[in-house]
């Protein structure tokens, strides 16, 4: 078992660095200059190259990767172009709006989704099924932005509930954190509801054909627990896929939720340092994203041998 | 005399939508007695499980529902009680074991939980309390080492063991009422001949009334103190064990009864043909111990196996789950590698060769497999099924069309029926399907990885005569692998037990019928169910 995780953990070394060189080489095959951007539209030709030189763009690729690999495993992500602050600066602002985004929707998606999606398959077939059911297309197939928008007008300007947009540091108080999560977190959660919803609905279905159930009814055991104890946790390891895959897709799903919502998190940095070629930014906040991607699909690996005895590793 | 534990009268359940029929049982009545077993024996469809889950208020809701008739626990009628007083009783005045005890036991959670779950949801123990009923309880059922096993999980333990959980189980709060939907049906015959006894011993302990379902004949034998017959849904008879094992009054019991195929071997003339098959010192090794795994477990599923088949000749192979019988047929026709050792086909030897230069061997070796509702693609009509292989070997579409006609009248289905899929027929149809697809390329040998197991019995004793026939017809070599020594004793001409991947006796099925040598062997024939018993009808 440590074996195991420490071979997971040796094996994410290799995914990096093929993370790492591919971003590194995508940003300077793309046909851009970050230093244009810097000077502006009134620049002249050798202010430009003289950026160039200051930024060290000038020299060739495999150089500055060696500078930036060298860097980035002595800790330093190096210092934003656009920004003028270093890059761990930058991220370690943005990071806890992103954070909190992403824990509230996974919180609100799973607390909704895995009960409606028992709900579902216990009463199969029934209108309260094909209500959960039709749900989950509609969450499927309405973009973020729409939902976003609809919310906007229906809690903060219609009812005036909630603030329309905006962050506000857990530091600054929790309420107004709390307050101000509501919205884009059940506007990203409906997806994931839908998504989690019918994974549940699924593999619930499946297991409750299962003898051990039967038997489980045999030993006069009430519904609810037949349902919660025996069925869920034996349907749960697809379900927590689902969840795991959720919070890496998550990653991608926040730059549109923080766009709507201007929230000053991760997603809105990447936005703007992809605008400005931010090099430095978008290669740190890219090796961001893949490591906790490679993270979580190992935490969810190691979720399935508590969920099930079988699989050991 | 103290009123019946159970007493069904007059009960009919019928069936929602439109089915094959109407009701699953009809009109039927029974009662089993304080201390009495009662046997409910009858094939597929006859409406014994769905007796049992009646009985335990655990029809399937939107399938099925009891339409007339009373089920009396006690005295107690059950069919007007609600969900929630169904509950309280199941568990605690009557209980049930069913047939898979893999998939009937939850296998995420504790063995000793599961046990303890009856006490959780119908007494007010509290956890150190139950922990102790239940370990008293595992000791009861005479489970090894219960401090260790109440914390295992079910796949930790055999499948023996596994039924003593469920029985353990279903007993832990004395129910007055057992019921066993074919307990044993999933075990191998040695673990099955222990729990049979088990049940017999926990029945006396409290004096438990027990319905006990089963298709199989030997255990009624064994353990049946009345007997039920069922057919379609029906009751066809019933009454005292020996009374209707040795006089059955009921054409469809004589019937049933001189299906079940007789422990001792007819007489056979010794086959002289050619040699058609041939291996030696046959191995197959599963693991590999590497740098990195060096702990890796080497499992040894086939040791040092040789044996022979001639033309015109059956070999059985004989053994419990697990004893490598059908690695061995598969390292034959090379649905898996052997790891080391001779496979001679009419003195070929194809155990090195690769699979391009093997392929032409494929349709000299044929299979019929266990299951014949997944072995036939659903999607493709059974002339589609025959037809392939035979154009895989170069024959034309409608030559092999052609073919599968004819092979259709020798297994006694309709030529047309080539144009049907496969659920349009039953389980013994289907079997004979498999057999029409396996002689359709002609082969010298065909294998049988336990062709009957999943037939009832009267459909067994047909599709064993057509597997006769058409051995004597087309002059075939027929491995025959098996767990059931009665039909091992019908069919085979010579036969080799195994255990643990090793052959440990072959000879004559007469002779080593007659004296088995190996202790094993021995073993074996001690546990068959009604191994002193011959089923001839009024015999």
């Amino acid at each position: 078992m440590y074996g195991y995780l420490f071979r997971r953990l040796l094996g994410t070394i290799p995914v990096m660095l093929v993370v790492a060189v591919f971003i590194f080489l995508m940003l300077r095959l793309t046909p851009s200059d970050p230093a244009a951007i810097i000077a502006g539209d009134n620049a002249t030709t050798e202010q430009v190259a003289k950026i160039r030189g200051q930024l060290g763009l000038d020299r060739p690729i495999v150089e500055q990767f060696v500078i930036w690999s060298g860097k980035v495993l002595s800790g330093d992500f190096g210092e934003s172009f656009f920004f003028k602050k270093t890059v761990a600066q930058l991220i370690g602002e943005r990071i806890e709006p992103t954070l909190s985004l992403a824990f509230f929707t996974i919180l609100i998606a799973v607390f909704v989704a895995v009960p409606l999606g028992v709900l579902a398959a216990h009463r199969h077939g029934s209108w309260i099924d094909r209500i959960v059911m039709g749900f989950s297309v509609l969450g499927f197939s309405v973009p973020v932005f729409v939902i976003g928008y609809l919310l906007i007008y229906l809690f903060a300007v219609y009812l005036d509930w909630l603030p329309v947009q905006g962050y506000q540091r857990i530091s600054e108080g929790v309420g107004g954190w709390v307050q101000r999560l509501i919205l884009p977190s059940v506007t990203l959660s409906v997806i994931y509801i839908a998504l989690i919803a019918r994974m549940t609905r699924t593999s619930l279905l499946e297991v409750l054909s299962e003898d051990y159930i039967r038997t489980a009814r045999a030993k006069g055991q009430i519904e609810r627990k037949v349902l919660f104890r025996h069925a869920l946790r034996n349907a749960a390891v697809p379900i927590v896929t689902v969840i795991g895959l959720g919070i890496a897709l998550l990653i991608g799903g926040v730059v549109v939720t923080e766009s709507v919502y201007t929230i000053p998190g991760l997603g809105r940095l990447t936005v703007d340092a992809v605008l400005a070629r931010d090099y430095p930014t978008i290669q740190a906040v890219i090796l961001l994203f893949s490591f906790v991607y490679v993270m979580i699909n190992l935490a969810v690996d190691m979720v399935y041998t508590v969920l099930d005895p079988r699989i050991r590793y | 005399m103290s009123a019946p534990v159970l007493e069904v009268a007059n009960l009919s359940v019928a069936i929602r939508g439109d089915g094959d029929r109407p009701h699953a049982v009809r009109g039927i009545s029974l009662s089993v007695g304080a201390n009495e077993i009662v046997c409910v024996v009858g094939e597929s469809g006859s409406g014994k499980s769905v007796t049992a889950q009646a009985v335990m208020g655990l029809l399937p809701k939107n399938a099925m529902s009891v339409e007339t008739g009373s089920i009396r626990l006690e005295g107690e009628e059950l069919t007007t009680k609600s969900d929630a007083d169904l509950r309280a009783i199941r568990g605690t005045r009557m209980a049930m074991v069913f047939q898979e005890p893999m998939t009937a036991l939850n296998p995420v959670e504790r063995v000793g939980d599961q046990i303890g779950e009856v006490l959780e949801v119908h007494t007010d123990l509290d956890p150190r309390e139950r922990r102790k009923r239940v370990l008293d309880m595992m000791r009861a059922v005479h489970l090894p080492d219960p401090e260790q096993m109440i914390d295992a999980y079910p796949h930790q333990l055999s499948g023996g063991q596994r039924q003593r959980i469920m029985i353990a189980a279903a007993l832990v709060l004395d129910p007055a009422l057992l019921i066993a939907d074919e307990p044993t049906t999933a075990l191998d015959v040695t673990t099955q001949a222990q729990i049979l006894k088990l049940v017999r011993e926990m029945q006396a302990r409290k004096k438990t009334g027990v319905l006990f379902i089963t298709h199989d004949f030997g255990v009624v034998s064994e353990i049946a103190d009345r007997v039920v017959v069922m057919q379609l849904g029906r009751i066809v008879e019933q009454g005292a064990a020996e009374d209707v094992l040795r006089n059955p009054r009921e054409e469809y019991t004589k019937m049933l009864l001189a299906s079940v195929p007789s422990m001792t071997p007819p007489k056979r003339v010794p086959v002289s043909g050619p040699v058609v098959l041939q291996t030696e010192k046959l191995f197959k090794t599963y693991g590999k111990r590497s740098l990195f795994q060096p702990k890796a477990r080497i499992v040894n599923a086939v040791k040092d196996v040789s044996l022979e088949v001639r033309r015109g000749e059956t070999l059985g192979i004989v053994g419990e789950s697990g004893s490598g019988k059908s690695t061995v047929a598969r390292c034959i026709a090379r649905l898996v590698d052997p790891t080391s050792g001779a496979v001679r086909i009419d003195n070929i030897d194809t155990a090195a060769m690769k699979e391009a230069q093997f392929r032409p061997m494929r349709r000299r070796m044929q299979f019929i497999f266990q299951d014949p509702y997944r072995s036939l693609n659903p999607r493709r009509t059974v002339g589609e099924a025959i037809i392939e292989g035979p154009m895989n070997f170069g024959l034309s579409r409608n030559e092999a069309l052609q073919r599968a006609r004819d092979l259709m009248a020798v297994v006694h289905l309709s030529p047309d029926a080539v144009d049907r899929y496969p659920h349009q027929f039953s389980g013994g149809q289907r079997q004979r399907i498999c057999i029409a697809r396996a002689l359709a390329m002609e082969p010298e040998l065909l294998i049988g990885d336990e062709p009957v197991s999943a037939l009832d019995v009267s459909v067994q004793a047909q599709v064993l005569k057509l597997l006769d026939e058409v051995r004597r017809r087309f002059n075939l070599a027929v491995l025959f692998i098996t767990h059931d020594l009665r039909v091992a004793a019908q069919v085979c001409d010579r036969i080799a037990v195994m255990q643990r991947g090793v052959i440990v006796e072959q000879g004559t099925t007469a002779d080593v019928f007659a004296a088995p040598k190996h202790e094993y062997t021995k073993a074996l024939f001690e546990a068959a169910p009604g191994r002193h018993r011959e089923f001839f009808a009024g015999a």
